[in-house]
């Protein structure tokens, strides 16, 4: 039974915060296939195209015929927990302060065994259900869990270490004026944030579902405009040392391609809000998520950035605003190796149309905000970097990774 | 006009008086801050900027020496002139934006309109001609190229009452059609002033003809000064302007530091 985690006391001020280590993250070109797979919530080895074989750990050639580079397929995730063992101490700086550890050694259904971390329920000879998990180095880890959900189960310590679960953190939630904001912040307190701090820009503007916001358990809604170098610094000033997931709903939605404009003000305003208020963020409140991601239950964990799937494939239709998702996207590989020294994940959410007014003339399918943040808590739950929610986004996707020029044409 | 009656030496009397403080100078700008309101249009319309400020460095490793910022906002933004080529009454006056007009314009005297008792209670409330005479009952008739500045103490409230956006649009006090009209034509004010966000009224978009500040002011080639504060610190009449926009080329309007001059009986 996994001990349920208990909300932290607050944090002893004479303290020294601890650094946060890495474990280590070293692999192959081959092996970051994993965390590839790791990064989607995906259960994937190599499989030989020539004859079957599932592979593992990583090879440039199948070691049963020799076949060059066999890709990553999804894989079934069961298996048998054969052995299982705890380390009490290593020479490894991140473990030795984690220990005592529990690995095990599972056979996959799909053929190889492999060695992996194990949840506390598992105990030897259980069925287990096998995962890929991105740990604090951003690498895949294979780690064991249960067969079926045990009561507290994200609670688990080594779990947690590879999660970002909102339990008992405190999250920013940047922008409240928004449809999203609002049912993130919503999304994120029931999932059993502390404090959920909500971003308001030009307060003296109202703006539907304001009384249902501030009514929201455990909302705080503070001062926020990411336009405003000032307001962002301003806010970390004051909190940024207790907001352990930033969740940017920042959005400025606009249609037309890029001649179909006149002028430059409206993209000045997408760039501002989405790609600066990006960088805003990131200057203001990253280098102390960076700082405390090893500081306790609630330590920092995540940064959450929503992204209109045609960040990857500019969509004419809404062009200029695509180039602006291209710009954040970009921007997000880049903070995510940032934040990597740290162990927070930076987790980019992308999306088709929504069901928001700016969408309105365009028809199904098309994303619920509250579903939008169901996979944000979800994401942050499961530790992954990139969720494509919705059919639109799902479908972008695939048509990008079968061919980025095709698509463009498509588009 | 004074002409060659007026001397050098009654200019150095004047600075004196500003130095003695028997010309008090009263400042009637708000402070430019990125929280201070600026209109909002429908937002399928351009937008004016607010305004924001980025440092370039201070003293630190960006420039160890000086402090400085880059800033950006609209040409409306904060306390600013209102050109009569900002509306389409204007477009075609000449000497119209703010590069051109002649600099003796941005020194005038001002008529203090007092409606803030009135504004206190209703903040739809409208002016009149019939409020206008009513003052120039007690004070005067409004004599000519005079600015007549509109006493709301607006500028007092806090920005969500300051802006007071309802689902019906912004609800502030501001000109009914009738006074403007009135006020250029019979009596060829130089400009007309508030502590609001326009010059025109919240709903002033429901008027009829709509927006009757910016549409008489400005088609007649005068001028607009909007967001003022501190009117209550002049008196009804004998206070000078002085308000000089940034010379921006073909600039349709500008952010600018008012003052006025005001000599205490």
């Amino acid at each position: 039974m996994t001990e349920p985690l208990v909300r932290p006391k607050r944090k002893d001020p004479l303290k020294r915060t601890r650094l946060p280590l890495s474990p280590p993250g070293a692999r192959s070109r081959t092996a970051l296939g994993l965390a590839t797979a790791a990064a989607q919530g995906r259960f994937m080895l190599q499989v030989c195209q020539d004859c079957a074989k599932t592979i593992y750990p990583p090879r440039d050639a199948c070691p049963g015929c020799f076949a060059p580079a066999p890709p990553f397929c999804d894989v079934p995730d069961g298996g048998v927990l054969l052995a299982v063992t705890t380390i009490r101490t290593s020479t490894d700086a991140y473990y030795r302060e984690r220990m005592p550890w529990r690995v095990g050694t599972v056979r996959l259904d799909c053929g190889p065994s492999v060695v992996a971390h194990v949840h506390g329920d598992c105990a030897e000879g259980d069925r287990v259900a096998m995962s890929l998990k991105l740990d604090r180095s951003g690498q895949a880890a294979a780690f064991a869990l249960p067969a079926r959900e045990t009561p507290d189960m994200a609670d688990d310590k080594q779990l947690r270490e590879m999660t970002c679960d909102p339990k008992f953190r405190r999250a920013l939630v940047t922008d409240g004026r928004t449809a999203v904001g609002q049912a993130c912040a919503k999304a994120l307190s029931e999932a059993g944030c502390t404090i959920v701090f909500v971003g308001i820009a030009d307060a003296w503007k109202p703006f539907p579902g304001e009384e249902a916001l501030r009514k929201t358990a455990n909302v705080e809604i503070v001062p926020l405009d990411l336009t405003n170098s000032e307001s962002v610094g301003d806010l970390a000033a004051d909190i940024g040392g207790r907001v352990d997931i930033v969740v940017n709903t920042a959005e400025h939605v606009r249609p037309g391609g890029i001649m179909a404009r006149k002028g430059l003000v409206v993209a000045r305003e997408e760039m501002d809000v989405r790609y600066f208020g990006l960088m805003r963020l990131a200057q203001a409140f990253g280098p102390a998520l960076r700082f405390r991601g090893a500081d306790g239950v609630n330590s920092a964990a995540a940064f959450v950035n929503f992204l209109f799937v045609h960040a990857l494939a500019n969509w004419p239709e809404f062009g200029a605003y695509s180039a602006t998702e291209a710009a954040c996207l970009s921007a997000s590989h880049s903070l995510r190796a940032e934040l990597r020294p740290g162990g927070v994940k930076f987790i980019n959410i992308f999306h088709g149309p929504l069901e928001t007014e700016w969408f309105q003339p365009l028809p199904p399918p098309k994303v619920a905000p509250s579903a939008l943040a169901r996979s944000a808590v979800d994401a942050l739950k499961r530790g992954l970097e990139d969720v494509f929610v919705g059919d639109i986004a799902q479908d972008i996707r695939e048509r990008f990774l079968a061919d980025p020029k095709t698509l463009e044409r498509e588009l | 006009m004074a002409g060659s009656d007026f001397s050098s030496a009654d200019l150095l009397a004047f600075a004196g008086a500003v130095a003695s403080g028997a010309v008090r100078v009263v400042d009637l700008t708000q402070t430019l801050a990125p929280e201070f309101p600026v209109i909002v249009l429908p937002p399928e319309f351009g937008q004016a900027a607010p305004f924001r400020v980025e440092e370039i460095s201070r003293y630190d490793e960006r420039g160890p020496g000086w402090y400085w910022n880059n800033f950006t906002m609209s040409e409306h933004t904060g306390t600013h002139f209102d050109a009569p080529i900002h509306w389409i009454t204007g477009r075609d006056l000449p000497d119209a934006s703010v590069d051109t007009i002649p600099p003796a314009n941005f020194v005038a005297p001002a008529c203090v309109i007092d409606v803030s008792r009135q504004c206190a209670e209703d903040a739809d409330f409208t002016l009149n001609v019939a409020h206008l005479l009513a003052w120039e009952k007690e004070h005067g008739e409004i004599p000519k190229r005079s600015w007549v500045l509109l006493r709301t103490d607006w500028s007092k409230l806090p920005g969500r009452a300051y802006a007071n956006m309802k689902e019906d649009g912004a609800h502030t006090p501001g000109p009914s059609p009738e006074a403007m009209k009135w006020l250029v034509e019979a009596r060829d004010v130089h400009g007309f002033g508030t502590e609001t966000i326009g010059t025109d009224h919240g709903q002033a978009f429901h008027f009829n003809p709509p927006h009757p500040a910016h549409r008489y002011i400005h088609g007649a080639g005068k001028y607009g000064l909007q967001c003022l504060c501190n009117l209550d610190q002049l008196p009804p009449k004998g206070a000078i302007i002085f308000s000089a926009p940034l010379k921006i080329r073909q600039g349709s309007g500008s952010p600018l530091r008012v003052l006025a001059l005001v000599a205490d009986e």
